[in-house]
């Protein structure tokens, strides 16, 4: 496989990503530590034709940037936690109206304003849900410089294969950290886009909501004969409102169902020196920015001989339940690292069934040291 | 030979869920009109709606449609149109839609002066949920949320639209619903963010307890408060304060699009011209 190496930031490199996947429309509002995703995109999207525009508000950012995507295009906004709290209502709307965007989180200190310049991961739990209802998210997290970027872009991808938002959640470590990241060529990532499902019958018999029960609504591009409605209403195949029992059952059944029962096309983990790991040794569990220091610390205590790997889920929603299980299963000493309290542990807990599992948990805005993780776990284990 | 709507209309979705004797059919029907004397294709237009009774227009028409969340219409306008700038757009909100929730939409949707038609159905209450005070609910009438009377201030939104730099602002009621398609044609046929306050009844949540019980009661009231532009001008300022004047209110034909602009932004960044200076525009500060 080419390689091809880039020296920039993750936020940098989350909005170049984009542009490569055939994004084609920007819409945001500043928000510290995501504001250069905006800065640079909207450098490179007029260039190739395309728009980025900042909006009055968070809100108005994500509206527009669902108004593009409902009329066809690509297209990401980029925020933080208070911008994800503002953009939930409408992301809800993307869900149900089955509108596919990349929203990025470069998440930093909450709850509130929080800590607008240092990092945290204290919004994992939000992007599970980050509106009322029910639906399914997808949620992507990086956890390096070069993921930044690869993770955008099967972002994309996924957005249009489901339908649906998808979060890809970066950090104010990641996204502000300066360094050389290997990324894949740029004809391999045009190569890899997988555009939407179009419709190709004649209008008369074209019924974008009428769908198998496993699968996304097919919606094709505005302005292309194909007239149907959007709406946050439940609705019928044709788009229009409903109150009919079975069809309001069906439709929210499905928008669960086409994610949960195609976990698999979602699954993505990294699992760092777990090969050898046997019944007495450590497992850590980390995601993000966070497993850098995880392996750092992994590779002190295997000189120590302790023999320590990492567990690493990329898509964090859906969860790796199964993979999640054969190493909690497997391993006694579990080690859950996170920039938040318990956030994605309470998740691991539930599909492991076990409530014995060690945390190291740091919620003051600084990124956590290998020398930490290695001290908690010849302490703790 | 009288106008045929059908084309234009989702039949099967008929009859509307709006009350007897609803405004919002009339505006509709003139906004239909309007659409049909421009000659736009249905497929090359879009409209946009958010919530309240005003929110169901999108889906009775047979037109590219969204239905919005509460109050957003413009911001997501302006993402269709900025990703489809040669497409029609046509946003329909409600008083409430357009000032309250979404003032702040409406307000940079007419600064940026992008080309989108937004009509905002004014009925001076929140009808679809039981009467609760809107921006546009006069001082001292009744609503359910301010049942002792309402001490809000009124809004003007023709003059918040003009103030936010709305290329066109017009006014109209749907009593004359010749004047009101004649007024969307104008605004249709503008390039740039135009905006229409269009006076419309709610006799059954706004009228019910503020004795104007019936759809003519509450359209005379209507009628009573508003006059042309041009015989408002002839008031006094004591008389003009409990009038809204209807008709072009403004026409700034020379002010600049938003599609139009951000094209030279492109043109920039494709090395086709120099950046962009203060000397670039007329105003400057």
């Amino acid at each position: 496989m080419a390689i091809r190496e880039i020296i920039s930031t993750g936020n940098n490199l989350s909005a170049i990503a984009a542009v490569d996947a055939g994004c084609e429309f920007f819409g945001g509002y500043p928000l510290t530590p995501s504001s250069e995703v905006m800065h640079t995109i909207s450098d490179l999207l007029p260039k190739v034709g395309g728009v980025a525009i900042q909006m009055e508000d968070e809100i108005a950012g994500i509206c527009c940037v669902i108004g593009a995507a409902m009329s066809g295009k690509r297209a990401l906004t980029a925020t933080s936690g208070p911008g994800m709290s503002l953009k939930a209502e409408n992301l809800g709307l993307a869900q149900m109206a089955e509108t596919p965007l990349v929203c990025v989180n470069v998440m930093r200190g909450g709850p509130s304003t929080g800590l607008p310049t240092r990092v945290s991961q204290g919004d994992v739990l939000q992007a599970k849900n980050p509106s009322h209802g029910d639906y399914k998210s997808i949620t992507l997290c990086a956890g390096s410089l070069a993921e930044c970027y690869t993770e955008v872009v099967r972002a994309f991808n996924l957005a249009d294969r489901f339908m649906q938002p998808v979060i890809v959640l970066t950090d104010e470590t990641l996204g502000h950290m300066h360094g050389k990241a290997e990324l894949p060529t740029l004809e391999e990532v045009k190569a890899g886009i997988v555009p939407r499902k179009k419709f190709e019958g004649v209008p008369e018999e074209y019924f974008p909501y009428e769908c198998e029960g496993d699968q996304p609504a097919v919606l094709n591009p505005m302005f292309e004969g194909y007239r149907y409605h959007f709406t946050g209403l439940h609705h019928d195949k044709n788009g229009f409102p409903t109150e009919e029992i079975n069809t309001c059952r069906d439709l929210i059944q499905r928008l669960e169902d086409k994610v949960e029962l195609h976990r698999d096309e979602l699954e993505l983990n990294e699992e760092f020196m777990c090969d050898d790991l046997g019944e007495n040794d450590v497992l850590i569990i980390a995601y993000g920015s966070v497993s850098l220091a995880a392996k750092e610390a992994i590779r002190h205590l295997r000189k120590d001989g302790i023999k320590a790997g990492l567990f690493r889920p990329i898509t964090l929603w859906p969860s790796p339940a199964e993979r999640i299980k054969h190493f909690t299963d497997k391993i006694k000493n579990v080690l859950c690292v996170e920039l938040n309290i318990k956030q994605y542990t309470a998740e691991i807990e539930r599909v492991s069934s076990r409530l014995d599992l060690e945390g190291l948990y740091k919620v003051n805005g600084r990124a956590i040291s290998p020398h930490e993780i290695v001290a908690k776990v010849k302490e703790v284990f | 030979m009288a106008f045929n709507y059908d084309k234009y209309l989702r039949l099967e979705k008929m009859p509307t869920l709006w009350c007897w004797g609803c405004g919002d059919g009339v505006i509709l029907k003139a906004t239909i009109r309007a659409i049909d004397k421009m000659g736009w294709k249905q497929d090359d237009v879009c409209v946009v709606s958010g919530i309240g009774c005003s929110g169901r227009f999108s889906s009775y028409v047979d037109f590219n449609t969204v239905h919005t969340t509460h109050g957003r219409t413009v911001a997501y306008a302006t993402g269709i149109k900025l990703a489809n700038p040669d497409k029609h757009v046509i946003c329909v909100a409600g008083d409430g839609d357009a000032l309250a929730i979404g003032g702040n939409h409406t307000i940079h949707g007419c600064r940026r002066n992008i080309d989108i038609n937004f009509i905002m159905i004014n009925n001076f209450i929140y009808g679809l949920t039981n009467s609760q005070t809107s921006p546009t609910t006069p001082q001292g009438m009744w609503t359910v949320s301010q049942k002792a009377g309402n001490i809000d201030p009124t809004f003007d939104a023709c003059k918040l639209a003009i103030a936010a730099g709305a290329s066109f602002v017009g006014r109209e009621t749907m009593l004359d619903p010749k004047k009101l398609e004649r007024l969307l044609v104008k605004g249709f046929e503008h390039k740039g963010f135009s905006f229409f306050d269009v006076m419309s009844n709610c006799h059954i949540n706004l009228g019910r307890k503020n004795k104007m019980q019936s759809a003519m009661e509450n359209l005379d009231w209507i009628d009573s408060i508003t006059t042309p532009l041009s015989k408002y001008e002839k008031l006094t300022p004591e008389e003009q304060l409990n009038m809204f004047p209807t008709g072009v209110l403004k026409q700034d034909t020379e002010a600049r699009e938003y599609c139009d602009m951000y094209q030279e932004i492109k043109d920039v960044h494709q090395g086709k011209r120099k950046v962009i200076t203060q000397d670039d525009f007329e105003k400057k500060i």
